[in-house]
């Protein structure tokens, strides 16, 4: 506090005498110190989250790691009735349903985008951006159900038909031959996909606005269509914060549960077609918690959640920076 | 023979027919699972949805009002612990910490806990709230839902805090304003409304969540309001019905994602209406 600045405030009140002032002003810089300190603290509380998630984790999943140590890692054996525990098949699982996501996201996310930044009339930009971000409110639970009342059974009416065509390709066919079910990895895949897109879609609409006109204009001065300047000017431009938003969606899908859950086909084992049942470690966790009744095999599904804490947050460590840059220029526009 | 000029102009014209596509793609699926919600939910609703417990397995009748409770405890409970948690530390951001390293070191650390799987948010509740205590409590799910929504409403108001104008600062304190009551009486009032607007939304985002709430709250067939014994709650209900192969069941869980997903986007819109309503200044 200044006290060039508190007598201009004292002059004002004439009634209170010397002392009061002193003590007034005594105090008020008392308040002020505990009002920063006090907000600091638990500001860092909030920071520290993190670390005590982290730590409770590995806690309470140290019997399974000190258990299994490394092979916990490289085990493909998940039985309660022996207690042997490993977490390969939803290490696979979870980041081959995310990679489905990803690979159908992307694209989607960036035509979106595209569409949004430099097709839509103006009207349109606003409508159909909340039409997008919808998808983003719409609660993970009713995905599921969706998925597993709705979605499945229609897509496994197609299901024969990829079967045909896709199975019968050459060394990646074998990723497409399988009973048509409806559920299992794919459907995952395709359901986690139209969860993040607007997510990803958002991150790239944004960093496609704020890229400079002059830039953009100066190229279709030069005559370059509307795709070759997104091609070569709005994407060069806006790289990192594009791969930014990707990590930021993966992080989603990675960690995202509940429609995994009903749709994956809850398999305990590895299969090489996208069309079988599989789990993730998220819905293993999910299906499995409430019924863990030994404390090696409770440890073992709480390991997995240490895993799936440590996978999601390199991944979002890397988008956040990634993106860094772009949060400070959307700073600049705004002030 | 195509020339280079049409080849390119072909190219475009592909490329932006997918980029149209591509947003139909997305515009589909909203519509399609908005579509299905309301065409199952709406004809599940009916007055005993509102009036009576969940029903035993197999038998006829019942409805969703101890999951409705339920749910509402469960986001008093989040929003009384995270909304001053939230904002407390949100202050600290936005009036303290805007250009200090620390700041940007816990900016970057809430911005992570912001997206991190709520699953791994639930397991955390567990190992400190359920496993030591014994049992499972609806207190535990509130807390877990908590820690979803305090980084929402920390971001929100280090961010609203930091659009308000320094000179409104300089102009309290040049007048001997104590800076903790500047903070309290003028910038907290003149960026409440997007504090108020993100609380919503955490709120929005915090009452569909489901997975947390699988091993701290559980699930309670009968009426409670016990926060220390394991309750009902809609998310869970519906997950527990929609799996299961009664039909009546089923219905019910319709109609549950059915008010669930309108109450959401009831706060979402209402949300978008208070920023709309008081301009973009803040």
């Amino acid at each position: 506090m200044n006290g060039s600045e508190v007598m201009t405030a004292e002059n004002i009140e004439d009634a209170a005498t010397s002392e009061q002032k002193s003590a007034r002003r005594a105090s008020s810089s008392v308040a002020d110190f505990l009002f920063r300190k006090g907000t600091g603290v638990v500001a860092f509380i909030v920071a520290a989250a993190l670390l005590a998630i982290m730590v409770s984790l590995v806690i309470e999943g140290w019997e399974a790691l000190h258990t299994f140590g490394w092979k916990f890692l490289i085990t493909s054996t998940w039985d309660p009735v022996t207690n042997v525990y490993g977490a390969l098949v939803f290490i696979v699982g979870t980041l081959v349903s995310s990679a489905i996501a990803m690979l159908i996201a992307v694209p989607v996310s960036f035509g979106i985008a595209l569409f949004i930044s430099e097709l839509s009339p103006r009207w349109l930009r606003s409508p159909i951006s909340a039409l997008i971000e919808l998808l983003a409110a719409i609660p993970s639970i009713i995905y599921g159900m969706w998925g597993l009342l709705v979605f499945a059974p229609r897509f496994s009416q197609i299901e024969p038909w990829i079967n045909d065509h896709l199975g019968a390709i050459p060394w990646i066919g074998v990723l497409f031959q399988g009973p048509p079910m409806g559920i299992g990895m794919l459907t995952a895949g395709i359901v986690l996909a139209i969860m993040v897109i607007p997510f990803v879609a958002s991150i790239m609409r944004d960093v496609f606005m704020i890229t400079p006109p002059a830039l953009k204009e100066s190229a279709y001065a030069l005559g370059a269509t509307t795709w070759e300047v997104a091609r070569h000017v709005i994407l060069p431009f806006t790289r990192t914060a594009v791969t930014g938003g990707i990590f930021l969606g993966l992080g989603r899908a990675l960690g995202e549960t509940m429609a995994v859950t009903f749709i994956i086909g809850n398999a305990n084992n590895l299969s090489a077609s996208l069309l079988m049942p599989g789990s993730s470690i998220a819905s293993v966790i999910a299906n499995e918690f409430t019924e863990a009744t030994t404390s090696l095999y409770k440890s073992s599904l709480l390991a997995l959640g240490l895993i799936l804490f440590v996978i999601t947050l390199i991944v979002l460590a890397l988008a956040k920076l990634l993106l860094l840059r772009l949060d400070a220029s959307l700073e600049g526009k705004k002030s | 023979m195509m020339s280079l000029y049409t080849k390119r102009q072909l190219i475009n014209l592909i490329n932006m027919t997918i980029a149209v596509l591509m947003t139909l793609f997305g515009v589909f699926w909203v519509v399609w699972i908005l579509w299905t919600t309301l065409r199952y939910g709406l004809p599940a609703i009916n007055l005993h949805l509102f009036t009576q417990d969940t029903p035993p397995p197999g038998a006829e009748g019942g409805g969703l009002r101890n999951a409705f409770v339920g749910s509402l405890i469960l986001l008093a409970i989040a929003v009384v612990i995270g909304t001053p948690i939230g904002v407390l530390a949100g202050t600290w951001l936005g009036e303290f910490a805007v250009k200090h390293k620390l700041g940007a070191i816990v900016r970057f650390l809430n911005d992570i806990l912001l997206s991190a799987p709520s699953i791994v948010i639930g397991l955390f509740a567990y190992a400190i709230l359920v496993d030591p205590l014994g049992h499972f409590s609806a207190f535990s799910g509130g807390v877990a839902l908590a820690l979803i929504l305090i980084p929402v409403v920390v971001r929100t108001t280090d961010e609203m805090l930091r659009l308000v104008p320094g000179s409104l600062r300089e102009a309290a304190i040049a007048l001997g304003t104590p800076y903790w009551k500047m903070v309290t009486k003028i910038t907290w009032k003149a960026a409440s409304t997007g504090i108020l607007t993100g609380i919503i939304l955490g709120v929005a985002r915090i009452s569909g969540e489901t997975a947390p709430l699988l091993f701290t709250a559980l699930n309670n067939q009968y009426y409670s309001s016990d926060l220390w014994h394991p309750i009902a709650n809609l998310p869970v209900v519906i997950f527990q019905f929609a799996m299961s192969p009664y039909a009546n069941w089923q219905q019910m869980a319709w109609a549950g994602a059915f008010i669930a997903v309108v109450f959401i986007l009831a706060l979402s819109l209402g949300s978008r209406w208070l920023i709309n309503r008081n301009g973009p200044k803040v």
